[in-house]
């Protein structure tokens, strides 16, 4: 093959070569010329061209009509790659564009995240993928003296870049908290006065805070209009939704939250997820939430992570790979 | 001919023209015109690179289908090799190696008119068909 090769050159000796034989081998190195030519920016009129020339000096006697066909074509070509080209341009702008974007939510990637606690009897997984560049939804763990670990999942209203400069903030006031034992109420508490106090961003977040206590596993939870979760109960083998109730962050000043408590037995699981995860689209058809239920149920027995990775995988591929908005889902499993 | 399934290994840069050449034949006897026996050709040598640049081995298989009303034809290019991380980025344009000059994934996809693929630690299942209009 790497004789031919350097035939890739020369499209009348590669021309000749099929009109001689008919090959495959032949069509395969006009796909390798036809890509080492947008390589090097030749334009589609060109390489009719190259043909034409080809053709004339293989075929001296050529029809004249056929020679007129091709300064026909050649014409429709050359204005073709003139719009062609024009196109290409504003693609390497939008490209440009998004390489500058790509830093930015790198960048935000970095300030926002987040280690997952390393707990004995606690397996967690997690997965936080973005729809578009910048990723509008955010979780967060924290581990406080105890070992007692807390987890904040959230979802800001209104998508793109300024959401997720909002989500850094939310989470710079959460990091200025002090480290004990924070209840999941005052937590939201503190929140909604920040959010509120930046009203005029016209943001609003919604944010479900979990407190689980390692030693007595009781898992304290309060929600600001959150996509509620699901706790998956190993003694009667079936999820259970959590159930609580509260005001989206920033909608009203000194909003108070409720708090919940529950006792999270051996072999449970606690799920929490983003609207993204159940509100996702497989063309006209909205998955509802017990399919995704289905998928969680049907890995139960891996890890958390694996749970999770194999959750998205399988949401990925029913929206066609293309994720319609940012997919976050959390698993808390409790192993012994 | 029909419901039958031809297997064609990867394995050196060689063995895409044979998949090509296979997957034309099959196009060929189901009575795809020759400007889709081209398209199919073209998203065969994709699949093929790929597997040959980034698995080193597997195989691509031929399969004539029945939808409703239409026959299609399948095809299912399939390796052990490390698998795709993030489909959904692979698939955007722009994002080949090449710097999305070849036709790449997403290409395949525009060249075909069903596509799907599995992809894990375990290997990568590109399956896509078209159909006979
Ligand atoms: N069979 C495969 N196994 C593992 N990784 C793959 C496989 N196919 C594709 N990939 C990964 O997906 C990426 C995109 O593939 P794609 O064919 O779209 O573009 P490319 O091969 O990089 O460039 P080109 O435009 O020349 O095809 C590859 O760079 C490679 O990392
Ligand atoms: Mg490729």
């Amino acid at each position: 093959m790497s004789s031919t090769r350097q035939n890739i050159n020369n499209y009348k000796e590669l021309l000749e070569q099929y009109i001689n034989t008919m090959d495959e081998a032949s069509l395969y190195q006009a796909e390798q010329y036809s890509k080492a030519s947008i390589q090097h920016n030749v334009s589609p009129d060109k390489i009719i061209e190259e043909h034409y020339k080809a053709l004339v000096e293989l075929f001296p006697n050529l029809d004249e009509r056929v020679k007129a066909s091709f300064q026909f074509l050649i014409q429709t070509m050359i204005s073709y790659s003139v719009n062609y080209q024009q196109t290409e341009e504003l693609r390497e702008k939008q490209l440009e564009l998004k390489t500058e974007i790509d830093v930015a939510a790198n960048m935000q990637n970095t300030l926002l995240s987040t280690d997952v606690p390393k707990v004995e009897n606690i397996d967690i997984g997690a997965k936080s993928v973005p729809a578009k560049l910048m990723n509008g939804d955010y979780y967060h763990f924290v581990q406080d003296d105890e070992g007692n670990i807390g987890t904040a999942i959230a979802d800001v209203i209104g998508k793109g870049i300024p959401a997720a400069f909002f989500m850094s903030m939310i989470k710079y006031a959460m990091e200025s908290f002090p480290e004990d034992r924070m209840y999941p109420k005052i937590i939201l508490e503190l929140l909604n006065r920040v959010v509120e106090r930046n009203v005029e961003s016209g943001m609003f977040v919604t944010m479900f805070y979990g407190l689980y206590d390692i030693n007595k596993h009781e898992f304290y939870y309060a929600t600001a209009g959150h996509e509620p979760g699901f706790i998956y109960r190993s003694q009667i083998q079936a999820f259970e939704e959590i159930d609580a109730k509260g005001l989206l962050l920033g909608v009203k000043k000194d909003t108070k939250y409720n708090q919940y408590v529950t006792h999270i037995q051996q072999g449970d699981m606690i799920v929490l997820l983003t609207d993204g995860v159940t509100e996702c689209r497989s063309g006209d058809r909205f998955i509802e939430r017990e399919e995704v239920l289905e998928v969680i149920d049907q890995y139960k027995e891996q890890s958390a992570q694996n749970i999770v990775d194999n959750v998205y995988k399988y949401l990925e591929r029913l929206q066609d790979f293309k994720l319609r908005d940012d997919f976050t889902l959390l698993i808390l499993k409790r192993n012994s | 001919m029909k419901g039958a399934l031809t297997t064609v290994p990867i394995y050196k840069e060689w063995d895409i023209v044979g998949a090509r050449q296979s997957g034309r034949n099959m196009a060929k006897d189901l009575g795809f015109s020759t400007v889709d026996q081209a398209r199919i050709a073209t998203a065969i040598s994709e699949l093929a690179r790929n597997i040959y640049l980034y698995a080193g081995q597997g195989e691509v298989s031929f399969e004539e289908v029945q939808g409703d009303t239409p026959v299609g034809l399948k095809i299912i290019a399939k390796d052990n090799g490390p698998g795709i991380d993030q489909i959904s980025k692979v698939l955007e344009d722009g994002y080949s190696t090449s710097g999305g000059l070849g036709a790449g994934l997403p290409g395949v996809k525009r060249l075909m008119d069903d596509f799907d693929i599995v992809s894990n630690e375990n290997g990568t299942t590109v399956t896509v068909v078209m159909w006979l209009r």
